[in-house]
Order: C-alpha cells, then sequence, then structure tokens
C-alpha cells in the first residue's frame, strides 16, 4: 500500500498536496498533513454543514473555530466553554482514553486565559449485563476521577447513559467551563517577526503518534471475538498516557504568564501534536514560522522528525513570547517546574511552516501553513434518509400494572459522581444528580462572589435522535433549555458534541445534516448562540452505526443568586403539579423501546412546541427564583413515570396521585413539561403565574405518606424504590451495597437516574 | 488583633485557595507559604492544605515532607504553634512524623466525595475547641487515601490521651477505630481527612464546617486551646 494511504490520505488528497507544493512531498510533509487533514482536525465531512449553526449573539466573544467558545457573563468576566470526545480512544484503553480527555479539554480553555473552574462528561456505554461495557465504564469513570481529581477541577455533572447501540463503540463526551477577567482573552495565534514560540510542559514520546488519524477517523472492526479484536488491540499504543501533576503545574505557570503580560499567543497541542500547534498558530497569525525539530526535548532517543512533530504526548503548550520577555518567562516555568524550551521562531517567510533540524541546520520540511489548516478539504459527502424506525405497536389496554417497568428505569448514579471531586472551589450550590449544575460566580482573580451563579447542562438522547435526528435534537435541546430552568438559570450558549457513525455512508451524513438543522432552528427560536462543538465520526463498529448522538452542553446564568434551588425533592403535603401539557404520545420513548420495541426504538416523536416549551421554562425559572416551588425535576427519559419515582427516591416522601391515564400517560417524553411540588400557601400563586403565562397546569395529587400510588397505574413502596434506584447501579458494578458511596449531600436518598 | 493564617502551597495542592476563602469569611487574613521557603512569613497558625501534593506520586506526602516549608511548619509546631492539615495535609503531617500513623487507600478502592456525619469526640484541640463534645457535624469528604491506620500501642495512646478528636458516625472508608481527626500530644496539631472549609456557606448545604475554622482563628489569636509545647 502506498505510503500515504498507510497514513490515512486519499489518492486525490496526495495529489492535492503535491500540488500546493509543487512538487511530491517527502515522508516528514506527508504525515503533517496526514493528521492534520485528519477527519478529527479538519472536520472535513462536517465543516460544510456546520455553518448553517448561529454562532452571534450580543455576549459572544469568541464563537466556533478557536479553541474554546467564549461568552460576556458580566462583571467584566468571561466564561469559556468547550465540549470534545474521547470517544475511540476510551474503546481502547477506557481509564487513559478518559484522563486524556479531561487533559485535553483543561487545555482547551486555560489556552484561552481561563481558570477551569468545571467539568462534566455524558458517558455512554453499552448494557451493564457485558462484562467489557463494565470493564469499559468503570475504567472510564476511574480515568476522569483519577486525572480531574488530581488536576484539581471539579466534576460537577453530566449524564450516564447505557444502550446497546454503544456496546462496540462507546461515547466519552467531555466538557470544560472556565472564567477569566475579560481582559486576559488571548487567542491561539502567532505575530510579531522575531518572537519566540516556546514549548511548555512535558517532554516529547512516542505516545498517540496518528491518534488523530489511525484512531480517531476510522471505526472499530469487531466486539472482540474476532481477528479484527486484534487490530483493534494494537492500536492501544496510538493512546496517550495523562499525567495530571504535570497539567497542574502547566495550568498555573501558564495563568501566572498570561497574568504577568509575558505571551503573545497560546495554544494548546493536542491532537495532531506540534505539526497542528505550529501550523494553526502561524495560520492564524498571517505569519510563518521555522521550527527546529532537533531542539524539541524528547523522552526517548531514536525518534523521527515526523514522530516528533505528530506525537500527541500530552501536557504540552505552545507560547509566543517576545525575545526580552524569553528569560522571565523561564524563571516563571521554573517556579512551577515546568520545562520551557524555544523550538521556533516567528518569520515573515510568506506565511510558510518550515522543520528544520537545528535552526541553521538543514530544512527537513516547507510548506504554506495554512494549507495545513485552513486550506484542509472540505467534503460535501452523498446524503440518503435512514430508514424509517418500526411504527409504535399497540399499547396493551386494560388493567395496567406498570410498577415493575417503572422499577426497571430508575437507577442512582452517584456510584459515577461520587468518584469525582465535585466540590472544589466552593463555588457547588446543586452538583452532580440534580436537573443542571449550579455554580457560584466568583471573579476569577479577586475571588470576589458576584452574587450570580453559573449553570450548566449536558443532555442527549439518541433514541429520539434515531426516530427524527432533526427533532430529536429539537428536543434536546429544549430539554437542556428545561434542566437550567430547575435550577433557575436562563440560557446563554450552546456548545456541542456530534456523536455520529461513519460518514461515507449517505445515512449517516444525512442523520448529522438534519441534526445541525434541528439544533439552529431550536437555537435560533430560543435566540441561544452556539460557541463551540466538536464532531466525532466513525463511531460504528462491525460495519454497525451507532445512533445519531448530538450531546446539548447548555450554559446559563442566574442573575441574583439568592437562595438554594429547591432540587429534585417533595415535600410531605404539598401539591404535585404537572407543569406544560397532558401527553399519551410514546413515540420515541424508552418505555415503547423497551416494552415494545426489543430495545429499539419505534413509532414517531411527540410534537415539539417550541414557544409552549419556552413558556414552560420561563415559568419554572422564575417560580424557582422567587422560592415558590418545594421540588422540581423536568420530564424526560422515562417520562412522568421515572420523573416521579425520582422524586420519592430523592426525598424518601411518597405521593398520592390521579389523573395520569395508562402506560402512554405515564411514560410519555413528549417535551416542554416538568413536575412540580408545591407548599400549599404558594398554590394559589402558582395557579395564577400559570395562567399568566399561558401554561398548562395539572394538579396530580399531594405528596406524602410511605407509598408512590398513581390511581389505576402504579403502586409502589416507598423503601421500594429507594432501594432498587440506590442499589442497581452498584450492584452491577460489583461495589457491595453498603460498602459503596452513594449518600449525597442532604443525607437522605441521591440523585436521578439518567442525569447527574 | 486579626490573626494570620499561612496556607502551604506544594505544586499539585489544590484546596489552597478554598481554605484562604474560608479563613477570610471568618475574619482571618492569609498568606501563601510556598514549599520551597523555609519559613512560616510570621504566621499565627499553619494550614497544610488538601489536594495532590506532588501529584501524590510515591505515596501522598511522601515526598512533600521533604519540602523546605516543612521543616519550618515543624519548628512551629513543636513551638506549640497551631497546625491543621486537611485532608492531603492529613497525609503530609503523617509522613512528616507531626502525627502517628498513616493514610492507606479507602475500603472498596474507590475515590469518595460525599458528605458524612462526623461526632466531636474531644473539644480540646486546636480545631474542636469552640465545639460541645458529641456534636454532629455534616461535612464532605474527598478523599482515595482517607483510610487511617497505626499501630496498636499507637491506638491505644491516642485512645487514652483523648487524642481522636472527630470520629466518623458512618465508617466511609474502613478507618480504624472510625477515626477521622486525631490532635497531636500537646493538641496544637490536628490532622482530619474531612474538608471543613467546604461546609461554611448554607448556598453550599452546610455551615458545620465554620465552628471548627472559628476554633482554629481563636487558637491562632492565642484565645484558643492551652496549647502545651509538644
Amino acid at each position: 500500500m502506498s505510503i500515504h494511504r498507510q497514513l490515512g490520505l486519499t489518492d486525490e488528497e496526495a495529489n492535492q498536496i503535491e500540488e500546493i507544493l509543487g512538487r511530491p512531498p517527502n515522508h516528514l510533509e506527508l504525515a503533517m498533513y496526514a493528521v492534520m487533514w485528519s477527519e478529527h482536525c479538519s472536520y472535513k465531512s462536517s465543516r460544510l454543514h456546520l455553518r448553517r449553526l448561529p454562532s452571534e449573539g450580543e455576549r459572544v466573544l469568541v464563537g466556533p473555530g478557536e479553541n474554546a467558545g467564549v461568552v460576556d457573563v458580566g462583571d467584566g468576566i468571561a466564561a469559556a466553554i468547550r465540549i470534545e470526545s474521547h470517544n475511540h480512544p476510551s474503546a481502547i484503553e477506557p481509564y487513559q482514553g478518559a484522563a486524556t480527555g479531561v487533559g485535553g479539554i483543561l487545555r482547551d480553555i486555560f489556552t484561552m486565559g481561563a481558570r477551569p473552574i468545571a467539568l462534566l462528561d455524558s458517558l455512554r456505554v453499552g448494557p451493564l449485563d457485558d462484562a467489557r461495557s463494565r470493564w469499559i465504564l468503570d475504567g472510564v469513570v476511574s480515568g476522569v476521577s483519577g486525572y480531574g481529581n488530581a488536576v484539581g477541577v471539579p466534576t460537577v455533572g453530566g449524564e450516564v447513559v447505557s444502550d446497546a447501540t454503544y456496546t462496540g463503540n462507546p461515547l466519552v463526551n467531555v466538557a470544560c467551563l472556565g472564567v477569566m477577567p475579560i481582559d486576559r482573552l488571548v487567542l491561539g495565534r502567532a505575530t510579531g517577526v522575531g518572537n519566540l514560540a516556546v514549548l511548555l510542559g512535558s517532554t516529547t514520546g512516542r505516545d498517540g503518534i496518528g491518534g488523530v488519524s489511525v484512531l480517531a477517523s476510522a471505526g472499530f472492526g469487531s466486539d472482540g471475538d474476532t481477528d479484527a479484536s486484534d487490530e483493534d488491540a494494537a492500536k492501544r499504543p496510538s493512546v496517550q498516557v495523562g499525567d495530571p501533576f504535570e497539567e497542574k503545574r502547566l495550568i498555573e505557570a501558564c495563568l501566572a504568564l498570561l497574568d504577568a503580560g509575558l505571551v503573545v499567543g497560546i495554544q494548546d497541542l493536542g491532537g495532531a501534536g506540534l505539526a497542528c500547534a505550529t501550523s494553526e498558530t502561524a495560520s492564524r497569525g498571517g505569519v510563518g514560522m521555522d521550527v527546529d525539530v532537533a531542539a524539541v526535548p524528547r523522552r526517548e532517543p531514536g525518534m523521527e522528525p515526523f514522530e516528533v512533530m505528530t506525537s500527541e504526548s500530552q501536557e504540552r503548550m505552545l507560547a509566543i513570547v517576545r525575545p526580552d520577555d524569553l528569560d522571565e518567562v523561564e524563571a516563571l516555568c521554573r517556579r512551577w517546574d515546568v520545562r520551557a524550551t524555544v523550538v521556533g521562531r516567528v518569520t515573515g517567510e510568506e506565511g510558510r511552516l518550515r522543520i528544520l533540524d537545528g535552526f541553521d541546520g538543514p530544512v527537513l520540511a516547507d510548506m504554506p501553513a495554512a494549507s495545513l489548516h485552513e486550506a484542509a478539504p472540505c467534503y460535501d459527502r452523498p446524503r440518503r434518509p435512514a430508514p424509517a424506525v418500526p411504527d409504535l405497536p399497540p399499547v396493551p389496554t386494560g388493567s395496567v400494572h406498570a410498577g415493575d417497568d417503572l422499577l426497571a428505569m430508575v437507577a442512582d448514579t452517584a456510584w459515577v459522581w461520587s468518584q469525582y471531586d465535585s466540590q472544589l472551589f466552593l463555588n457547588t450550590v446543586e452538583g452532580p444528580g440534580g436537573d443542571a449544575a449550579l455554580l457560584r460566580l466568583k471573579h476569577p482573580v479577586t475571588g470576589q462572589d458576584t452574587g450570580r451563579a453559573l449553570a450548566l447542562t449536558l443532555d442527549g438522547n439518541q433514541r429520539w435522535c434515531a426516530v427524527d435526528p432533526r427533532e430529536g435534537t429539537a428536543m434536546t435541546v429544549a430539554e437542556a433549555v428545561l434542566n437550567l430552568a430547575c435550577v433557575g438559570a436562563s440560557p446563554l450558549a450552546v456548545v456541542n458534541c456530534l456523536n455520529f457513525g461513519n460518514p461515507e455512508h449517505p445515512e449517516v451524513m444525512w442523520q448529522l445534516s438534519e441534526c445541525i438543522d434541528g439544533m439552529s432552528e431550536a437555537c435560533r427560536a430560543l435566540g441561544v448562540p452556539v460557541v463551540g462543538g466538536n464532531v466525532s465520526l466513525y463511531n460504528e463498529s462491525r460495519g454497525s452505526d451507532i445512533d445519531p448522538t448530538p450531546v446539548i452542553g447548555l450554559l446559563g446564568l442566574v442573575d441574583r443568586l439568592e437562595r438554594r434551588p429547591p432540587g429534585v425533592t417533595l415535600a410531605e403535603g404539598a401539591a404535585v403539579l404537572l407543569v406544560g401539557a397532558r401527553s399519551g404520545e410514546l413515540g420515541g420513548s424508552r418505555w415503547a423501546a423497551e416494552a415494545l420495541g426489543g430495545g429499539r426504538p419505534v413509532g414517531s416523536l411527540p410534537a415539539l412546541d417550541l414557544a409552549a416549551s419556552t413558556a414552560t421554562a420561563s415559568l419554572v425559572r422564575d417560580l424557582v427564583a422567587d422560592g415558590l416551588l418545594a421540588g422540581v425535576h423536568d420530564v424526560a427519559d422515562g417520562g412522568l413515570g421515572v420523573a416521579l419515582a425520582e422524586l420519592v427516591a430523592r426525598s424518601g416522601v411518597g405521593a398520592d396521585l390521579d389523573g395520569v391515564d395508562g402506560h402512554g400517560e405515564l411514560f410519555s417524553e413528549a417535551p416542554g413539561r416538568v413536575v412540580a411540588c408545591v407548599a400549599a400557601e404558594d398554590l394559589a400563586e402558582v395557579e395564577r403565574r400559570a395562567g399568566a403565562a399561558g401554561v398548562a397546569l395539572a394538579r396530580l395529587g399531594t405528596a406524602g405518606g410511605d407509598r408512590l400510588v398513581v390511581a389505576g397505574v402504579v403502586d409502589l413502596g416507598v423503601t421500594q424504590i429507594v432501594d432498587t434506584w440506590r442499589n442497581t447501579l452498584p450492584a452491577t458494578m460489583g461495589t457491595p451495597v453498603g460498602a459503596g458511596p452513594g449518600i449525597p449531600w442532604d443525607g437522605e436518598a441521591s440523585v436521578d437516574g439518567a442525569e447527574r | 488583633m486579626t490573626p494570620l493564617i499561612g496556607v502551604v502551597v506544594f505544586p499539585g495542592s489544590n484546596c489552597d485557595r478554598d481554605a484562604m476563602e474560608g479563613v477570610r469569611a471568618l475574619g482571618g487574613e492569609t498568606t501563601v507559604l510556598w514549599h520551597a521557603d523555609a519559613s512560616i512569613k510570621g504566621a499565627d497558625a499553619v494550614i497544610v492544605p488538601g489536594g495532590f501534593a506532588h501529584g501524590d506520586y510515591l505515596r501522598p506526602g511522601a515526598i512533600a515532607r521533604f519540602s523546605p516549608v516543612m521543616s519550618a511548619v515543624a519548628d512551629f509546631a513543636a513551638a506549640g504553634g497551631p497546625v491543621v492539615g486537611i485532608c492531603n495535609g492529613f497525609q503530609v503531617l503523617t509522613e512528616a512524623g507531626l502525627l502517628p500513623g498513616a493514610l492507606q487507600k479507602n475500603r472498596g478502592l474507590k475515590f469518595l466525595c460525599r458528605t458524612v456525619t462526623l461526632r466531636v469526640d474531644s473539644n480540646d484541640s486546636v480545631l474542636t475547641s469552640g465545639v460541645e463534645d458529641g456534636a454532629l457535624l455534616r461535612i464532605p469528604i474527598n478523599h482515595f487515601e482517607g483510610n487511617y491506620t497505626c499501630a496498636p500501642e499507637t491506638l491505644a495512646a491516642l485512645q487514652a490521651e483523648e487524642r481522636v478528636v472527630l470520629r466518623y458516625v458512618d465508617n466511609p472508608n474502613g478507618s480504624m477505630d472510625d477515626i477521622a481527626g486525631i490532635c497531636s500530644e500537646g493538641r496544637n496539631v490536628v490532622g482530619l481527612m474531612p474538608h471543613p472549609e467546604r461546609a461554611c456557606d448554607p448556598l453550599l448545604g452546610s455551615t458545620d464546617g465554620m465552628p471548627l475554622l472559628q476554633s482554629f482563628l481563636a487558637a491562632a489569636s492565642g484565645a484558643g486551646v492551652s496549647s502545651r509545647p509538644g
């Protein structure tokens, strides 16, 4: 096989490179183009479609295309946010795959000048009765815990989903939020001829070579029982190894350099390593750069220049500094025991990136910097609608006993998130387990409390998106908005991680395009800009694509934080209300898939009325802000039934309810609804406000007692619900009940099934 | 007099800012004690905060104990100065020999971040002087290596001298005798795994850490327990 094909380049791409250079590329050049033009780095299949997302907004300081999106959150403070996938590495080596996913997303944030203050992760694995899926989940959670806790950034939320579509290809999406004084915002560009490119942090080794091309931009062959599993295992050296202690020192050193004004531009080294960092900073700054490959500190002898340039060794940054500041930069790095080495010089050479063996030595590679970055191929791949999912089979009627089905759908995720430090920095008002994370907003330099708060949620629903990627994605955005409303926050900005199958399959490209249109429609209707995203393709195993899985990260703001939000809880004697319209539509729901579809989604989605959903969210947000709710939980995965069971499980309080018609109304996942618990004295006011806002309100009954009774549908003891909910995941994961984590902040029961 | 609290910062410390925020909220002043400087800079009391000093590589606290600042902290403690080690700080103090015993990996071999109930079993220490004996406090833990262990004769001495100042009501990590915090013979050095600075604001869910930090500030002001040079 020709060299370019081994490196993952097509024949046409190889020809294009030869045209750009006006000569055949040498091996080093080819290796650099191969990683930079990989799907992972170039977004060559998705770029065309991503342009349709709305990215403008009053508060947007930096939109898509930079290392992170940045929005103005007031008081001279900017928030930087970014989400990324580390799916393929985590499938091969769960601990390091997840750990380096955390490390990478942190660097994207502090490279903008922001101090990372929170991580969230969205984890999707196969069914947990499969030992390999348990191995992956255990390893991924340990990796997030081991890296995130040690690097000193709290993990405040996320989601855990188990579904057969992820058996061969799990998803690990990690989001990070950072804050900075607005004037510290810095971009990843090189400027000023004669300035120096200084490599900070770890040494460069052979780990992660070709990670973006070999690993991230190709699917998996098998699930472990054929020869192809050996091929997958052979990719293990393409997974990088993380060192959170190096990263912690790197964060402190970089933020100190930025505070001291010693950095002109800075860029993290992630996928495609030095090849990416040098070409992107030069290309963005419109300058050239000479790189002395011999100067790069190495972890092992005998490394070839192409290995040094494409290594994905972790915990490295490239800072552009003025020559006069070099001594000060070196001194500051020494204080934090961070290695600093001059490896490049900014030149005026018509935007050329040259790789040299010694600054005065032979030229090993010479190419236009922008050709690696901006001139990467952009494909309009063929699209064809995916086959429709089967119609909804008839729902059993007559006497309904839905208790067992309900119990099968509740599981506390505390087993996962109690392994994460969720409280560091003393900001976490609402941590993992609630509808959304809520963080006090303190000034990043003075520490002054602003009296306001930032909220964050990650949401995805592969079932909805398998049924209809367009409306499913819009419903996901609407759900995220409701999640924020439950902690009293208004939406500010969206980031997204688009996890899809093989883009060379026309059905997958259609799903991706539809998903982007659905997100655009929802975000435009809600007035929320998309400030960044990541696309992960080739999520397939044995030729089978995963269900389309866009994960939406929504950042929100609470203007005045005067009290803790009510949380997912019930109060004895209070009214239980369904806010939003009643619905019995089961299409796309979890219950229909499990009870009627053999595990696969069935039916068509309930209609999404974005205006009605927005009205519900606004009402709930105001009720939370004014302290009129005693408890609240959004209706999503598992419908009203799961929402009620989780309210009971977290509070240990039962409820006596009526007016829920059969499986349909119990398990419908129709959008735009929450369950609210309202004290008797506040009921009239809540009803008045709902009426004024035109939001439907149904009184289901009263909280209290030791049973959850939904007349004619469910009758379960509170103890049974609490025990099932609390013990399911620890028992599955092999932690003896009682010995493992699971006791949350408030003492009673903890958390919520699907969301953390 | 406003007490000045020195907060030690090793590379890898991460609760240093939180500890300073907690102290300042209660009216104390703070100063950073950098690991490479063999001085406590005139502080009235010292906090060795939580985190992962030197990445916890080799063993938590095993490298940090050799930092120049620790010799200054040891001298200060020997002269009766109030010192508290929180979480990783507790691990550092045991490695440095300022407190007996060691912290092993949790029973269950998982990192644990959750709020637990502690019982104050001695209010004769710089951290617990302002709290009633037997008081129950809700305070978060956040550790992988919080399982306290020591030699039987050491345990007997800790018990006999009532130097176990805090115990878990429902032992989360396998600690010997449910130990969450102990003090030195002089009762001026305290190590504990839970994080009182994380329980000092009603917005964050608990204020039970405040009386502990208040006791410590009182000790720093010279108004606390009568510290015997140890």
